[in-house]
């Protein structure tokens, strides 16, 4: 079958297995490998990208779901030579060792931080009614979705929390 | 034109505290991270070949037996697909670390259920998915072992080890403690999945995959295939963690290969995530005896750990759960024993620090039961007991930071706020506790190569087939020769993971960095005797910086001194001060939770790990790696559990849903001090391994922590709600 993506701005005109998920169109029919599989069962959040905005798991949703879709993945967040201050972040605290879950870390990062501005509480939000103070814990929960077994974490809440609060 | 140095004598030049670049030590960000922030880093399933194939792997579905055929009809007529495949040289396990020859081969023959046997071929993944799916096995099932304790141990007398009278010592002791502890099987789960790519060009076969030890890794594909090592290139320059379970190559590098070969036509196989927990490596459950003896003081007489693991049949690994206790602590008398069960299950081998990992851990819960016992203060009854010589073989100690590490820990972490009465101290429905454990990993020095090229710009090329899965490779490289060569960092190259270049030592044992940044290191001294030649002075006078060469209150640019390339080979064997001299990595643990009384839920509040590993290459680099292992301690205190169906002995938790690694909020803001050191045995750079030391002992400072909470003393890992709960 046929379906439009528009990844990253552009334009994609994908002809494919109605059972392809968006994470192997990705990886094996866009040549667009930043995005990881590390699990493909929703279980590790190497995976994630956005969505028109917001983020979720490439794996357990199917290409075909997403025509006419804004999809944003870790080449749409920043190069090498132009990187996002999330990405500048996570090189300067370390927040990664081997690197393999480092992309859906970082795109689920940068939608963490706009679903946190948008006034969404988390597990941990003592009150649900007031606008969420981006503590250590709060950072720690909204982004327990992500796997790292090089254990990166507190240095990737370091790297969230820098990009935090110089945004706010 | 080679450097090359047998570790013979110990160097106590400090060569690289007289250097003037400032790169060592520094936390340096990695070179690689902005291609890892970008996604740009290609691991072993990204960069796929024009016309590349997806071969899906087929698992056994019994313990035991013998795959007689694989119905090749039910699946050749599906769309898209191309082989349905199963033989001879298909691998039974992965090859264990440094193995250097292929495993145990042939798909007929079915030791464990999850054995990949078969591998279907198709255009696309999901054509080869399904068809993998719809794959008949005509399979005669036998009876397997699956249970350890049924199977019966093995006892080889190489592994034994006793010296005095430990029952007498028992018999005689003020205090002693004779307590079983078990810990279950733990898989890596790296992030990556194992994956390969395999593309022949005539006999040429170039194989994409995620593994740790290039050097052995070929030969071990080359002799799984029956061909010259030669016609195997191996391509792995980024590598998505790895923690033991990558260091042999694998079913799906095979299977990759044979079926490339068959339809001339490059394939690719990535492992499932299933299929990782099934068909790699598991760390081996373990049940260990620990004896302590102890006088009135609380100096220890006697020590005895026994250990019982379990494997496949035909594997030489066997989980050296003792390795530190020969050493640790004194105490005249000591037993070691070491017992193997061959069982039907999942193969065993190294996952991140195999031995120490548990070994430590549980010898420093039997050292916290033994503190409770006497009343000593669980630091002060480590400090007594730290010998002054290995009190098994004699051999002095290269250096010794034990007492360093307890102390600096002590200290910082606010240990004298711990009430030493288990259960005292609690803040609404949580209970409050604080442990401790040492740590302790043995160091090793690895045979390593390693090209280093100035070139006539004044900038250098640095190749080895090293890996660098996560540990810092790229880092520590460019920083020793960038220091070495007086360049900035952006002047160094470095490329790793391609066989074609010289093999390094792999990446395992915590020995990558010191031996391939050894052989760096030996290449650039090298640079530097040849740049003093061409102006006739002593290399040590040469004083090298930002690119800058000054001798003899002269200065020129370095690209000045140079027309022509100059390339050396740095090579580096273990030697004398390997068997001379006992060399260990060590530290100390300190952990505070907090247990819910009423669920018997443990979080980890605070951690401190202090380690000392000689010269500290990258304290960026170091300090990760040692939240890496404290971690890991975590996940095997609290969560971390394969669970073996008593019937067949699979794997039943085979996913991240149903394994539990430690996720961000599990893990708090944990504090690392890292101990300045010199260890002069080691090698030039005088550093030591810090990769595996973090996870040595984690887990007692956290379950001994439980006990001071609780007064629960958890003695089947891993310390699970319900178990906690029982005995509150």
């Amino acid at each position: 079958m046929q379906t439009k993506l528009t990844i990253n701005g552009n334009e994609h005109d994908l002809e494919h297995d109605t059972r392809t998920t968006l994470l192997d169109a990705l990886r094996n029919h866009l040549g667009l490998s930043g995005t990881k599989k590390g699990c493909d069962h929703g279980q590790c959040g190497a995976c994630t990208i956005l969505i028109n905005g917001r983020r979720i798991n490439a794996c357990l949703t199917l290409a075909c779901m997403h025509d006419g879709d804004e999809i944003t993945t870790i080449e749409g967040i920043g190069t090498p030579d132009n990187l996002s201050p999330m990405q500048a972040a996570f090189v300067q605290h370390d927040g990664f060792q081997c690197g393999y879950c480092t992309p859906g870390q970082i795109c689920s990062a940068t939608a963490m931080l706009e679903e946190a501005r948008m006034g969404w509480p988390s597990h941990v939000t003592d009150d649900v009614t007031s606008a969420p103070d981006l503590t250590d814990t709060e950072i720690s929960e909204r982004m327990s979705g992500n796997l790292c077994r090089c254990s990166a974490y507190p240095n990737i809440v370091d790297a969230i929390r820098q990009v935090s609060e110089k945004t706010t | 034109m080679t450097a090359h140095l047998k570790m013979d004598k110990p160097d106590t030049r400090n060569r690289l505290d007289h250097t003037a670049q400032g790169l060592i030590g520094a936390g340096m960000d990695r070179p690689d991270g902005k291609a890892k922030v970008t996604g740009t880093a290609a691991y072993a399933f990204e960069d796929q070949p024009e016309g590349m194939a997806h071969g899906v792997l087929v698992r056994a579905n019994v313990a035991k037996g013998r795959l007689n055929d694989i119905d090749r009809d039910s699946v050749l007529r599906l769309p898209g697909v191309l082989a349905a495949m199963c033989g001879p040289r298909f691998l039974r396990n992965p090859a264990q670390g440094g193995a250097n020859e292929a495993p145990v081969q042939g798909s007929e023959g079915i030791a464990y259920l999850g054995q990949p046997v078969a591998l279907v071929v198709a255009e696309t993944f999901e054509q080869a998915r399904h068809a993998a799916h719809m794959l008949t096995l005509q399979i005669d099932a036998q009876e397997g072992q699956t249970d350890p304790d049924i199977a019966g141990y093995e006892s080889p007398d190489a592994k034994q080890a006793q010296q005095g009278d430990l029952d007498r010592a028992m018999k005689d002791a003020a205090t002693a403690i004779d307590v079983t502890y078990t810990t279950p099987s733990h898989n890596s789960a790296a992030m990556e999945p194992h994956a390969a790519i395999a593309e022949w060009d005539q006999d040429m076969l170039t194989l994409r995959g995620s593994y740790q030890m290039l050097k052995y890794n070929r030969n071990e594909l080359a002799d799984a295939l029956g061909i010259d090592p030669k016609c195997v290139r191996i391509l792995a320059p980024y590598v998505g963690g790895g923690f033991g379970s990558k260091l042999g190559i694998a079913p799906e590098a095979v299977a990759a290969a044979l079926a490339a070969h068959e339809l001339n036509r490059p394939v690719g196989v990535a492992l499932t995530r299933q299929q990782v927990f099934e068909g790699t490596m598991r760390r081996s459950e373990s049940r260990q005896r620990v004896r302590l003896a102890a006088d009135a003081s609380g100096k220890l007489q006697g020590i005895g750990h026994d250990a019982y693991i379990s494997n496949l049949t035909d594997e030489v690994f066997s989980e050296p759960v003792t390795q530190a206790t020969p050493f640790i602590y004194a105490g005249e008398n000591r037993v070691i024993g070491h017992h193997i069960a061959r069982v039907n299950r999942t193969c065993a081998g190294s996952v991140r620090a195999p031995g120490e990992s548990i070994g430590v851990t549980v010898l420093e819960n039997a050292m916290d039961e033994l503190a409770h016992q006497t009343g000593i203060d669980p630091v002060e009854l480590r400090l007594m007991n730290i010998p002054d010589k290995n009190p098994t073989s004699g051999l002095p100690f290269s250096s010794h930071t034990l007492a360093e590490a307890l102390t600096t820990g002590r200290d910082r972490f606010g240990w004298d706020q711990r009430n030493p009465q288990p259960g005292s101290t609690r803040k609404g429905d949580w209970l409050i506790g604080m442990g401790m454990a040492s740590a302790v990993r043995v160091n090793i020095l690895s045979e390593a190569r390693v090209r280093v090229t100035l070139m006539p710009d004044g900038t250098a090329r640095v190749q080895t087939d090293m890996t660098d899965i996560g540990t810092g490779t790229y880092a520590i490289l460019t920083q020793i020769c960038a220091e070495m060569l007086g360049l900035p960092e952006t002047d160094v190259s470095v490329s790793l993971g391609d066989t074609d270049h010289p093999p390094g030592p792999g990446s395992g044992g915590s020995w990558g960095a010191s031996s391939v940044g050894t052989a760096a290191f030996l290449a650039c001294e090298k640079i530097r005797r040849e740049l003093a030649k061409k102006v006739d002075a002593d290399e040590a006078d040469l004083t090298l910086k930002d690119g800058m060469v000054s001798y003899a209150n002269r200065q020129v640019r370095l690209a000045d001194m140079i027309d022509e390339e100059i390339e050396i080979e740095g090579h580096v064997e273990p030697g004398d001060t390997s068997d001379d001299v006992t060399q260990s990595t060590y530290g100390a643990h300190f952990a505070e939770v907090a247990v819910n009384a009423v669920t018997g839920e443990t979080r980890v509040q605070r951690m401190l790990g202090v380690f000392a590993a000689g010269r500290i290459l990258n304290h960026k680099t170091a300090r990760s790696q040692c939240l890496g292992g404290m971690t890991f301690g975590l996940g095997m205190a609290l969560t971390e559990e394969l669970m073996h169906d008593p019937r067949d002995g699979h794997i039943v938790n085979r996913d991240l849903a149903e394994y539990h690694l430690p996720v961000n909020l599990d893990v708090p803001q944990l504090d690392v001090v890292l101990l300045d050191e010199r260890d002069a045995y080691a090698n030039p750079l005088q550093s030591k391994g810090i990769g595996e030391l973090g996870i040595c002992g984690a887990a007692a400072a956290i379950t001994n922590a439980i006990f001071n909470a609780t007064g629960v003393r958890v003695r089947d890992y891993p310390a699970t709600l319900d178990k906690v709960l029982a005995g509150l």
